[in-house]
């Protein structure tokens, strides 16, 4: 009776067969992520290697480049303190109002990325509710870098948050009392044992936030100015460039650089934190 | 329990299926019933793929066309709309979306759908003058007052003039701007290409907010409130007169260039939905002088010269008008100006 019980425990997944299952997984992935990326792949080596290397090392796509990845990585910097600090916020107090709070975290996602970056860009520009103040102060946010960065900033927030909140809230309380006790001041203890517990959540958040930084689009576009003389445009409006002309080649060319860069980064990310979890535990 | 549990779960799953084959169905033959309809008694269904500031126009035109048919032919039409970008909307063409005729803001636009073989050559005789049967050329919109005193593109090269001007780069629509300051300059300066370039560079240099398109140039300048002037597509600037009278004033620049956006039959899609003759007399109605009206109340210029001296108080029709072919046609244009290290690479690049 307890043998057949075992039996059927071990076999009575809730999903069925492993076949069916991985079989979906593959044709999902295929269907949705690897033949449209393999078609990049394709578009982009239909031009000569010389030509794609012309295409890329251009000074404006070069530039395209350095701004997207600079400004995507403040702006995941910026979103790791204040993730971190909305995370904490979120789990470890109790407030009114904290579970709407919570919902809004998530409306950089749901909000289409366009309305996001109208909406900034005239709040932000010289003649905006916030932007006015500031270019008082000397300070021009809308169609300048530091524009750019809060567009990316606002659309990667929820990524830093919602890796780092879950860890959070597992979080033995015991570790913060075990480092009290053996005599830890509070800012050693959030040093060494409450954000390296954290760190592989924050290094998720921060990787996904980066990746998406670089290839985002319709939120930059309207608060970025997009010019080469100021240098503020990104990468995907260089690709956009292209494709209203129909120049394929291009176009995807540049995408594949950019696919190779958000690939080696979320590759990077994930031996980081491979190499971290183990030597958690092994410890 | 855990078995029946299972079964449940089970049967549940096979009636999810089940639901889901039979919506699939359900969708596919409610797609194809509708279009029957199209070739039975219903209405005849017509897409027009146009460009982003035509929205007004053509709402205007279509219902025009249907009444006209109706009376006519006693044929009851449905006249779909889809507008974008010019140059986007042309790529979705391109691509296979669903467009009978097209309307779009530049010849080389539909000429990238020819190549793509959905138009037959020789389009561009198909209908009257080269088969545009609307024109507009490009102003300045400046905020009421005109404040920076600005007349002609002289003042535009002016420091301390904040100009809002989308990129050629990335908008077709945009070229003409560019194309516009050039043939100024280039009278100006009886072809001295050099001093030209320093001209044009010296407007450019000047402008602060460069849009994706000419949409987003006129959000950023009316809405955003950037810049002391626009430089527009007329009709654009008209609208936006119209909308806010007390706020904002066109000038006319002494000199400018004629944008004539084009027409044609998407031969391949209209042959496909049986809809050839349809889409023919929708493109020849543009012509007649009802319609053209309905242009010229739009704020485009009617290609009709009686129509539009009709219009002399909308438009100025003392500006001279070079037209693309003074560039040697369009290709020519794009290739000496637009293209990676052309001449705008080089006065505007970093």
């Amino acid at each position: 009776m307890a043998k057949s019980r075992v039996k059927k425990y071990r076999g009575g997944h809730v999903i069925p067969g492993f076949g069916l299952t991985l079989g979906i997984t593959i044709a999902m992935l295929s269907l949705l992520i690897l033949i449209p990326l393999a078609s990049v792949l394709g578009n982009a080596f239909r031009q000569s290697p010389a030509a794609f290397f012309k295409t890329i090392t251009q000074p404006n796509v070069i530039h395209s480049f350095e701004t997207s990845i600079l400004c995507s990585f403040i702006a995941a910097v910026i979103n790791c303190v204040f993730g971190l600090i909305l995370a904490w916020v979120l789990v470890k107090y109790e407030f009114p109002g904290k579970r709407i709070l919570d919902g809004l975290i998530e409306l950089p996602f749901c909000l289409p990325t366009a309305v996001a970056g109208i909406t900034l860009s005239k709040m932000y520009s010289t003649t905006g509710e916030l932007g006015g103040p500031l270019s008082k102060l000397g300070i021009k946010v809308s169609y300048t870098h530091i524009g750019l960065t809060i567009a990316l900033v606002f659309i990667g927030i929820p990524f830093v948050v919602r890796a780092i909140q879950p860890v959070l809230e597992k979080m033995d309380k015991q570790y913060e009392e075990a480092a009290y006790i053996l005599g830890a001041s509070k800012t050693k203890t959030f040093f060494k044992v409450i954000l390296s517990e954290i760190k592989p959540a924050m290094l998720t958040g921060f990787g996904l936030a980066f990746a998406r930084g670089i290839g985002e689009y319709g939120s930059v576009i309207y608060i970025s100015g997009n010019s080469e003389k100021e240098r503020t445009q990104v990468v995907s409006y260089v690709i956009m460039q292209k494709l209203n002309y129909l120049d394929y080649e291009s176009a995807t060319a540049i995408a594949l650089v950019l696919l190779i860069i958000s690939f080696l980064l979320l590759f990077f990310i994930n031996v980081v934190q491979i190499r971290q979890s183990r030597r958690t535990n092994n410890v | 329990m855990t078995q029946k549990k299972f079964l449940h779960t089970a049967k549940a799953k096979k009636i999810g299926a089940a639901i889901m084959i039979a919506a699939l169905t359900l969708g596919t033959t409610g797609c194809g019933s509708q279009s029957a309809s199209a070739e039975g008694n219903g209405a005849i269904k017509i897409t027009n793929v146009s460009y982003d500031p035509t929205r007004e126009l053509y709402e205007a035109y279509n219902k025009a066309f249907v009444e006209y048919y109706k009376d006519e032919k006693g044929i009851d039409v449905e006249v779909v709309q889809s507008h974008g970008g010019s140059g986007g909307q042309a790529r979705s063409v391109v691509e296979g979306a669903e467009a009978d005729v097209v309307t779009l803001a530049l010849e080389h636009d539909i000429t990238l759908i020819e190549e793509a073989g959905l138009i037959e050559e020789g389009w561009l005789s198909e209908f009257d003058r080269d088969s545009s049967p609307y024109t507009s050329t490009i102003v300045f919109l400046v905020r009421k007052g005109n404040e920076k005193n600005i007349n002609d593109w002289d003042d535009l090269t002016k420091e301390g003039v904040d100009i809002i001007n989308p990129d050629p780069k990335s908008s077709g629509g945009a070229c003409w701007n560019f194309l516009a300051a050039w043939h100024y300059a280039d009278l100006k300066f009886n072809g001295d290409e050099e001093k030209i370039k320093d001209f044009v560079k010296a407007i450019y240099d000047n402008v602060t907010v460069m849009d994706s398109g000419a949409r987003g140039a006129t959000t950023t300048f009316v809405e955003n409130g950037q810049g002391d002037v626009l430089i527009a597509w007329e009709n654009e600037a008209i609208a936006t007169v119209k909308e806010y009278p007390d706020e904002y004033e066109i000038i006319s620049p002494s000199i400018s260039i004629l944008a004539q956006p084009s027409v044609a039959i998407v031969d391949e899609n209209a042959k496909k939905d049986g809809v050839e003759d349809v889409a023919r007399d929708y493109l020849e109605y543009l012509y007649t002088d009802s319609a053209q009206r309905i242009i010229g109340e739009n704020g485009y210029r009617p290609s009709t010269e009686s129509i539009l001296n009709e219009f002399s108080d909308k438009f100025d029709l003392s500006m001279d008008l070079a037209t693309i072919s003074d560039f040697g046609g369009w290709n020519a244009a794009y290739d000496k100006f637009f293209v990676d290290g052309g001449i705008f690479d080089e006065i505007h690049g970093a």
